[in-house]
């Protein structure tokens, strides 16, 4: 199905484990060390880089863009990382996430609460997935080189739901159905 | 003693470094052809169908397979009988390294201070450099550039000797297992057995350089080989995680004598974009 950027409960309330989503629209790129400068403003009482009010943030830091192109490869990084810093982020109003990998027990349950959704995207398909995006702009913490946050404009970005707000979980759902041991 | 010169090294540390992140190698595209046949689970397929169209669009662009460009991971066979000229041998492969990263437009993604201030480097050194020394008078360079995401569900374990062959299995089985979906599956798994502490992590990572679907030349090693490959298959984690018969494309275990008190096992995980590229001096 195809989604549009920001998001909002109504959106989010429809996703399911498993589906297939289309997304168009705004995403921020943040990874490690963004997210830890993220949570330092956060605990100051600092605003973020950007109003996070519906967004979606992308683990993710490109390789450099050549001449000619918005940006380089462009896939997923592991989002496990990025767990211990996720809960402030829901909490100011973050309402998606994409990534690849296993969420911490704290991070799905937060999805409940708060209202958003984890997605996941191919790793390691990050010549393919850059063709989806448009525009690339560096916004902040220029200095983190290949980890600093970006806004992308996206057109119909293929990202799967791994985790829901009803506790869904297409990875432990999808190894359930095929594990012989 | 013959001569090579420096700018020679990294001329060539250059290309590789390269070639190793555009063009995935025709051992790994026959192996994903394999498993797409092989997959039931019907995202699986899809997943596998496009990791294979990502390599095409990768050497077509010119585009990394990953934005992860990886660590440059170099090992050298240098012969006993070269000499080499014109400056010293590990700046030169770095320098290879900082120019191959530059005009490939490859990921930075070395950082310096790593429980502290993270600094990246800026030019994706320093490189791991592997040497061994052996005869002749050539030197042969494979450029292994790896991934953070699997290098961090790889694992060690000092088994003790009644361990044994199960304990081996059960030790790799369980690595994959708590990956899961992490090391972005069908992945590859380097099994390094025996040697000391440091030595099996250096044979795991060294079983990873060896061509897809030719197994250990000997019976018992190619036998673990394939029953870790059948264990590990039968987790049902599938392509990304999401599922299906194919988590992993290949086991490559290679073994060595050990101490007497020990049965030292490594598992160095490397994803479905296995980049390594070699050349010979």
């Amino acid at each position: 199905m195809k989604v549009y950027t920001p998001l909002t409960d109504e959106i989010v309330e429809k996703l399911r484990a498993g589906d297939k989503v289309e997304l168009t629209g705004i995403i921020y790129v943040a990874r490690d060390s963004a997210h830890k400068r993220f949570v330092e403003a956060l605990s100051k009482g600092e605003p973020l880089p950007f109003d996070p009010k519906g967004q979606v943030i992308y683990y993710m830091g490109p390789s450099p863009a050549p001449p000619g192109k918005p940006i380089g490869s462009a896939g997923p990084t592991t989002s496990g990382r990025m767990d211990p810093y996720t809960i402030p982020l829901l909490e100011a109003g973050i309402k998606g996430m994409i990534g690849k990998g296993e969420r911490s027990p704290q991070v799905k349950e937060a999805l409940k609460k708060y209202k958003a959704v984890y997605f996941a995207t191919l790793g390691g398909a990050a010549a393919l997935i850059a063709s989806r995006i448009k525009e690339a702009k560096v916004i902040a913490y220029e200095d983190l080189g290949a980890e600093a946050v970006m806004r992308l404009y996206v057109e119909d970005f293929p990202v799967i739901v791994v985790n829901d707000i009803y506790g869904g979980d297409a990875y432990e759902a999808g190894r359930a159905a095929y594990r012989l041991i | 003693m013959r001569e090579i010169h420096c700018s020679v090294i990294t001329d060539t540390v250059a290309r590789l470094c390269q070639e190793a992140n555009f063009y995935l190698g025709e051992d790994v595209i026959k192996a994903l052809e394999e498993a797409l046949a092989k997959e039931e689970s019907p995202l699986g397929k899809e997943i596998l169908s496009q990791i294979l169209e990502n390599s095409k669009v990768a050497a077509q662009e010119k585009l990394p397979l990953c934005q992860d460009t990886g660590l440059a991971v170099v090992f050298l066979e240098l012969g006993q009988d070269v000499h080499i000229v014109g400056g010293n041998l590990y700046e030169a492969i770095n320098e290879g390294v900082r120019r191959g990263y530059k005009e490939g437009y490859l990921r930075k993604g070395v950082v310096d201070k790593p429980f502290s201030a993270r600094k990246n480097t800026g030019d994706n050194t320093p490189a791991i450099i592997h040497t061994e020394i052996v005869p002749g008078d050539k030197i042969k360079i494979t450029v292994c550039p790896k991934g953070g995401g699997s290098e961090n569900m790889s694992a060690l374990a000092m088994l003790t000797p009644a361990a044994g062959r199960e304990g081996i299995i059960n030790f790799v089985v369980s690595t994959v297992e708590k990956a899961g979906a992490n090391p972005c599956p069908p992945i590859i798994i380097g099994v390094g057995i025996g040697g000391n502490f440091e030595y099996v992590a250096y044979l795991a990572k060294k079983a990873l350089l060896r061509p897809l679907g030719q197994p250990h030349p000997d019976p018992e090693m190619a036998e673990l080989e394939r029953e870790i490959l059948e264990r590990v298959n039968k987790l049902g984690i599938g392509p990304q995680g999401f599922g299906g018969r194919v988590t992993a494309l290949a086991v490559h275990a290679e073994v060595a004598p050990c101490h007497i008190a020990s049965l030292p096992v490594a598992v160095n995980i490397q994803c479905h974009s296995a980049r390594h590229k070699e050349a010979v001096i």
